[in-house]
């Protein structure tokens, strides 16, 4: 039997660790980016909503548990009850979580239909995965280019030191205009992938043979990186994106300094090499 | 209904327990629950080196040990081995070991299948990990198999698939024998609404791996005929849909993510009575919220794949049908507390490991019902967020189950109790460490890592060689289980046949250990 | 215990078919999948080529941006372009274009083009009279071919959708196609 005097010692253990990860690692991230866009915004919004919302629930539910833990000890020479069932206490605890839930779904709802809405847009970019790059093209614009890590492979191997942006720097960025609305078409070469930076909170999956369509507006001029998503085989980790969003005329001026890629068999093989 | 003829055909089967014989042909209740834990706890031993060889790359960015195909076949093994060697055996174990002595029948109701089903499992499991030594490596492709990555695996495709399709078979008998048992072997007056809650949850269970094991087989059948018979059930060039094979998958995918998680909740709830000493709150309750349980998780398969491209209205579905879950999950940790309420509690090993389940396992399910909310799930989605959800729904949510269940009726099993102190350590040990490795994951999930990456960006470094420290630190602690049992096995004080000052059921009537065949005359039900 | 075994060898046969079941239904699962996406216009689905035998009206007062996209899978060699890259129409109206498509290698090869529509809603509205999609492409070693598609958006298409994609996905099945053929007399046509 564990006395009141353990448990204490155990508690501030407990307690303790979590206070060490906390304080050790000031210096890098724990939660989710509030990005540059409205919707990821919003997005940061919901998830610190549902966050609180189930950090009260917890500390109400526990608060109870731990109170009777503590004074419903059998050490304590406690006699137990004997009630096993109310109707109107299982009611009640059907009812208010249900409700709680419907106040969840309507914001959700309502930042759900926006991000799915892709229409009057002002620019349009096809972004294609392949086992282990991207392609971007600025469909009217007539641009095209691929993109590939550019982290050395010594970093990898541990025979150099690692610099800053380590597997999240690629050697051609996708650029972007600031305040545009941006539509992109995303399929895949070969197997799934899926196409995501935080900050764009723009996540969706690239299929061989279909197209999704997913879309920004960035707010921000700013480089935002990103990586594949989805279990792509061997160098899935290894095909980051970066997206640097620029002022327009900087924006005219990169689609003017590029042209398309005649994209035959040789180049894209190349390219995967 | 002559037990008589039952002892006849039986007692001369005990044989000495070192035979070889003995275990292979045994059709002894008893004695299979035993082999389905003792594999399963030989699954976990494998499956977690595999998860040490995943943590030890992950200490540090960079590439270290292993070659990144490699890895994934580790990511993709470790949940296989997991899964479907870990849990669902020692579920199936348990059930083997508790529901005849639960409803008062002397066996299970069809003892030669039961033997079939636990002999094929070593044989798939050896095939399956016989796929890392061949051409191409073990199956990569992540345990969702999604095609068309999969489809490029080696030589080993065929042999996965087949293995696969054993353990479905296994898993399959398994289930028809416990439905079998609870349905015709009850004893008289042992009414559906009297079962403990443990084979209630069972019976439920196996409910739903009758439906969805099926399709599993269905599905990577499929995938089978894709690659080597030119159909085109998922490839676009021939009409078919990658996203048909998620959609297939997932339809198994959720209710078996129940099948690894309802009789947990059954062990939960024979444990905590006993040491509140005062009977389960809201029996019925628990009952239903099960069942809604089990029909919700036909109706929410595609908040899986939220990003894949669905419809708007898809979406919504999706959403609105997996935050419901919320509601009767809840209702079994309020009946769980509640149960507690004015209780009058002692602290012994099973209930420790039981009140970690009830704190953890509800903590990832906060984290699964903000993984509903379908807009955030974009940033959720393949990240370790996801990761950090379901090692806590799984790990001190269905393992410290399975482990509060062995401490709980390991004293019944073997007749002698085993080291509290230890057991105390063992649980302070797992929970420290289990925390230490998977809460750490909801940081750099939301900071931006993928899931299944060998090597990752500088910002995540700090959390990921903490997470390493906890997963060899909860590895390490479980050998301390193995002494534990082994040792209580091998001796120690006699338990009596109550064990616990307050367990009810019909299990606790009969002697520590149990007579060879439990219930040679029906019990009487109050 | 007779009653018991009876008893359990029901229950056995009743849910042993049931799993037979379970499996057939994985692939049921198919078909419905077509359904679904017939209803909720996820995919392309080949009933709507129906439409096109109903009488319907032009709308001369709308105009809808169609935009061709073209992907190449995996290793195929192929160079395809739309002859435009995209059309202002009337809904109710049938237009034709072309796809380019020269096969840039020293083998005569079988494509096979995927089609994929966005938005989602705009899959039941877009009417392919016409379409090299519905068959499977051979060209000759080094040559050049125009494709023909003809279309028509159907005036039920919803007001606020104002540009539809239609993207191909252009896959090599020479491969598959041959093997087709040894097992059906009707299929690739006398090519080589």
């Amino acid at each position: 039997m564990m006395s009141g005097n353990n448990w204490l010692k155990w508690l501030s253990a407990v307690s303790g660790m979590f206070a060490a990860m906390g304080a050790a690692n000031a210096g890098q991230p724990i939660n989710m980016p509030v990005g540059v866009t409205d919707i990821s915004a919003n997005v940061y919004d919901m998830h610190m909503i549902a966050f609180w919302l189930c950090v009260w629930i917890a500390v109400l539910v526990f608060a109870v548990m731990f109170y009777s833990m503590f004074a419903h000890r059998k050490s304590k020479g406690y006699t137990p009850a004997t009630f096993h069932e109310s109707t109107t206490v299982e009611a009640i605890w059907t009812t208010i979580p249900f409700i709680i839930l419907i106040a969840l779904a309507i914001p959700a709802t309502k930042t759900l239909v926006e991000m799915e809405d892709t229409s009057d847009y002002d620019l349009t970019v096809k972004i294609t995965g392949y086992q282990w790059l991207w392609h971007y093209e600025y469909i009217d614009e007539g641009v095209d280019f691929y993109s590939v890590l550019n982290t050395p492979r010594s970093q990898i191997n541990g025979e150099e030191a690692k610099t800053e942006n380590y597997l999240l720097e690629v050697d051609k960025e996708l650029v972007l205009p600031v305040g545009k609305k941006v539509r992109f078409l995303i399929t895949a070469n070969d197997v799934n992938h899926a196409w995501w930076v935080p900050d764009l909170a723009v996540k969706k999956d690239a299929i061989p043979g279909f197209i999704n369509e997913a879309w920004t507006k960035v707010n921000t001029p700013g480089t935002y990186r990103g990586q594949c998503a989805e279990l792509c085989g061997r160098d899935h980790g290894f095909m980051p994106i970066v997206v640097r969003v620029v002022e327009q005329a900087e924006f005219d001026q990169f689609l003017a300094d590029n042209t398309t890629l005649e994209k035959d068999g040789a180049e894209y093989a190349a390219v995967t090499q | 209904m002559s037990t008589v003829a039952t002892d006849d055909h039986h007692d001369d089967h005990q044989e000495s327990p070192y035979s070889i014989k003995r275990w292979l042909f045994t059709t002894n209740h008893k004695d299979i629950g035993t082999l389905y834990l003792w594999f399963s706890f030989i699954m976990f031993l494998i499956g977690g080196v595999m998860a040490l060889v995943i943590r030890t790359e992950l200490f540090e960015p960079g590439l270290q040990f292993v070659d990144p195909q490699f890895f994934n076949s580790m990511t993709t093994m470790h949940a296989i081995m997991m899964i479907f060697g870990v849990v669902m055996p020692a579920f199936t174990g348990l059930a083997n070991w508790l529901i005849p002595m639960m409803v008062g029948a002397t066996d299970m109701a069809l003892p030669r299948m039961n033997n079939w089903s636990f002999w094929i499992l070593p044989f798939a499991f050896a095939m399956m990990l016989s796929t890392l030594f061949m051409d191409g490596g073990g199956p990569a492709g992540g345990w969702t198999l999604y095609p068309p990555l999969v489809l490029q695996t080696g030589d080993a495709l065929p042999f996965v698939i087949l293995s696969m399709h054993f353990m479905g078979l296994s898993s399959i008998m398994g289930a028809i024998n416990v439905i079998a048992t609870i349905l015709n072997m009850r004893a008289p007056g042992m009414t559906l609404m009297k079962m403990p809650l443990f084979v209630w949850t069972w019976l439920i269970t196996a409910y739903l791996l009758i439906a969805v094991m099926p399709v599993l087989a269905g599905g990577i059948t499929m995938l089978l005929t894709d690659k080597f018979f030119e159909t085109s059930f998922f490839n676009a060039a021939g009409g078919g849909d990658p996203v048909m094979f998620q959609h297939i998958f997932w339809f198994f995918g959720h209710p078996e993510v129940y099948i690894l998680i309802l009789p947990s909740f059954g062990v939960v709830s024979s444990i905590i009575p006993t040491f509140a000493r005062k009977p389960l709150f809201g029996y019925a309750s628990m009952v239903y919220a099960t069942g809604s349980i089990a029909f919700l998780s036909f109706i929410v398969w595609a908040h899986h794949m939220f990003t894949v491209g669905m419809p708007l209205a898809g979406e919504l579905f999706f959403m609105f049908a997996t935050m419901l879950i919320a509601v009767p999950t809840g209702v079994k940790v309020f009946n769980w507390v509640a149960t507690m309420w004015r209780g009058a509690m002692t602290f012994e090993t099973p209930m420790l490991f039981a009140l970690g389940f009830i704190i953890m396992f509800s903590i990832g399910g906060f984290s699964g019902l903000m993984l509903a909310l379908a807009p955030v799930d974009f940033q959720y989605h393949d990240t370790y967020f996801v990761v950090a959800h379901f090692h806590y729904v799984l790990v001190p949510g269905s393992i410290f189950a399975i482990i509060a269940a062995v401490y709980y009726w390991l004293p019944k099993w073997c007749g002698n109790m085993y080291n509290e102190g230890l057991g105390k350590a063992h649980f302070w040990l797992s929970t420290i460490f289990v925390n230490l490795t998977f809460f750490p994951m909801h940081f750099v999930g939301l900071a931006g890592m993928p899931r299944r990456i060998p090597d990752y960006a500088l910002q995540f470094s700090d959390y990921n060689a903490m997470a390493t420290y906890g997963a060899f630190g909860f590895g390490l602690s479980q050998l301390l289980f193995l002494y534990l049992v082994i040792k209580a096995i091998r001796g120690g004080e006699k338990a009596t046949s109550q064990v616990w000052e307050n367990a009810e059921g019909l299990e606790w009537t009969l002697p520590s250990p149990p007579p060879y065949h439990s219930f040679t005359t029906p019990p009487v039900i109050k | 215990m007779d009653k018991q075994t009876k008893n359990s060898k029901s229950v056995v046969t009743k849910l042993a078919l049931v799993c037979v079941c379970m499996f057939g239904f994985g692939y049921v699962l198919i078909p419905l999948y077509d359904v679904f996406c017939d209803l909720t216009g996820l995919r392309f689905t080949q009933d709507s080529k129906q439409l096109v035998s109903q009488e319907i009206q032009e709308d001369t007062t709308r105009l809808v941006t169609v935009e061709f996209d073209v992907s190449m899978n995996q290793s195929m060699p192929w160079k395809v372009k739309p002859a435009i890259s995209k059309l202002q129409v009337h809904p109710g109206r049938v237009y034709i274009t072309n796809y380019i498509a020269k096969n840039t290698t020293q083998s005569a090869m079988i494509g096979q083009a995927v089609p994929s529509i966005t938005p989602y809603v705009a899959n039941r509205h877009l009417v392919k009279t016409e379409c090299f999609c519905f068959e499977n492409q051979p060209i000759e070693a080094g040559k050049e071919v125009e494709m023909a598609l003809s279309f028509m958006i159907n005036p039920k298409l919803p007001k606020d959708v104002k540009v539809v994609t239609l993207s191909y996905t252009f896959f090599d099945i020479t491969q598959s196609a041959k093997i087709n053929k040894l097992d059906s007399k009707e299929s690739v046509l006398a090519f080589n």
